[in-house]
């Protein structure tokens, strides 16, 4: 059951996340001048690179959590929910990132998509963790389901720099970091950037608050389950009781099976 | 380890040499993959000779789903995989041997349907010593990532639709790095300064790695 401490902590983390929401909305949508290069279309930044980055830090810590599961001492099946309740974060704001570029890119670019390296990345880390959602789906006691996916996760964080090395090679146009480039000075300035790093601290609150959510849900699942099974056992417990219905039942049946003797 | 590899992988050999299931299905789907490509494109002359890497190593992709899917189905009919574990067969041996096994019947497959490309697009063939090399590393890292997925994936009902779903998005560096490896060859680049080549080492060794990793606890989880 969930604690009051964690439905408190849930509930502050939500309300912070819509102020600092907010915020973000009333700076980007009009406290902050249109571009000169970009105009109107600049205003897209203060949602899509704070996106994108939550996708990451929501894979980042799937993969936390599997390497917790299968690590032998710190194994419990909550991390194991964790990774699941990221992943599913995950791909939500993956496909946030690729919906929320294309629109930037039909105006900017004049394409909806274009085969640059990193959509084209993007792209494929969807679909990689749409496939480790769908393997979480495959019937099987919690520990195997726990081990198969953790294994699948941490696969899947492994193949992001080999899918992103192989399509940088085979072709870039996407525009470099802004803020967080090789020399670390920042090439937008003033309330622009402000809103920005406002617009990183937003979502990622959000992102927790969902993750909070999402945890919470797959724990009163497991609970049922377990809850479930605890009834089937003390059913089997009493079963020896009715083993003389269970007789008469056969008798009956076989009576059924022969009624031309009748 | 290497000892169990090699008896699993004869083993699965043996058992492909009688059923001839790559021989007889996997192989001549490859070839119709070839054709319904054709059908696709356009086949005047220049087209099909400019993107025939490329569907080389798609048809290849696709029936590497089909014979991971077979090594592992093997094990898994009648419960011989636990069999195996039951006699003390290394985990990581089990691994190796499903991907020797199944990169020796795919890299035959593949002369094959180079043979089939040649013939059907008609492609300026060149640099052997970098197509060989790079064919070796891409089938290599393609058996060692389908087995490992084929695996993951046991157990679901819906593992034929599942199996592709997972493999390819991981596979794609191996299709993008072979085609471009391919590509070139036939414009004569050099072997070791090829970064495609590179690419499909660095796959193929970091699969390996992970399958032989986690092979025993997929199997026993």
């Amino acid at each position: 059951m969930e604690s009051k401490g964690y439905r408190w902590s849930r509930r502050a983390v939500g309300f912070v996340a819509l102020l600092l929401v907010a915020a973000t909305v009333v700076l980007g949508l009009w406290i902050t001048p249109p571009d000169i290069v970009q105009g109107q279309l600049v205003r897209l930044i203060y949602v899509h690179p704070p996106v994108a980055w939550v996708a990451y830090l929501a894979y980042g810590v799937t993969s936390i959590g599997s390497v917790l599961y299968l690590w032998k001492r710190t194994r419990n099946l909550k991390w194991d929910l964790l990774a699941a309740s990221s992943a599913e974060v995950g791909v939500i704001f993956t496909g946030l990132t690729l919906i929320t570029g294309s629109i930037w890119g039909r105006p900017a670019w004049g394409v909806w998509w274009t085969w640059d390296a990193r959509l084209t990345t993007t792209a494929l880390l969807f679909v990689l963790y749409l496939g480790y959602l769908a393997l979480r789906r495959v019937p099987a006691d919690s520990h195997q389901r726990a081990v198969r996916s953790a294994i699948a996760g941490l696969i899947a964080f492994i193949d992001v720099p080999i899918v992103h090395q192989s399509v940088v090679w085979w072709r870039t146009l996407h525009q470099s970091a802004t803020v967080l480039n090789a020399t670390l000075s920042p090439k937008i300035h003033g309330e622009m950037a402000m809103t920005l790093l406002l617009g990183f601290i937003a979502f990622t609150f959000v992102y927790v608050w969902m993750l909070m959510h999402r945890y919470q849900i797959a724990d009163m699942e497991q609970s049922v389950l377990d809850i479930e099974l605890e009834q089937l056992i003390e059913e089997r417990q009493r079963e020896p009781e009715s083993y003389s219905d269970q007789a008469v039942l056969t008798q009956d049946v076989d009576q059924i099976d022969q009624p031309s003797k009748v | 380890m290497w000892r169990d590899a090699l008896l699993i992988a004869a083993k699965d050999l043996k058992i492909e040499l009688r059923s001839k299931v790559t021989m007889n299905q996997i192989l001549p789907f490859a070839f119709v993959v070839l054709i319904v490509f054709a059908f696709a494109l356009d086949t005047s002359p220049g087209t099909l000779e400019k993107v025939a890497p490329g569907l080389f190593w798609l048809a290849v992709l696709f029936s590497s789903i089909f014979s991971v899917d077979r090594a592992v189905a093997i094990e898994t009919d009648d419960g011989a995989g636990d069999g195996l574990l039951v006699y003390g067969v290394d985990p990581g041996g089990i691994f190796l041997g499903k991907v020797l096994s199944v990169f020796v019947q795919l890299f035959l497959l593949e002369i094959f349907l180079l043979l089939g490309v040649v013939v059907l697009y008609g492609p300026k063939i060149g640099g052997l010593p970098l197509m060989v090399v790079s064919a070796f590393f891409a089938t290599l890292g393609l058996c060692a990532a389908g087995v490992t997925y084929s695996q993951l994936a046991t157990g679901s009902r819906a593992k034929q639709t599942l199996l592709p779903l997972l493999l390819v998005p991981v596979a794609s560096p191996v299709l993008l790095a072979g085609t471009k490896a391919w590509q070139d060859a036939f414009s004569s680049a050099t072997l070791l300064g090829d970064p495609w080549l590179r690419l499909l080492i660095v796959f193929a060794v970091v699969y390996l790695a992970l399958g032989a990793i986690f092979f025993g606890s997929i199997l026993e989880g």
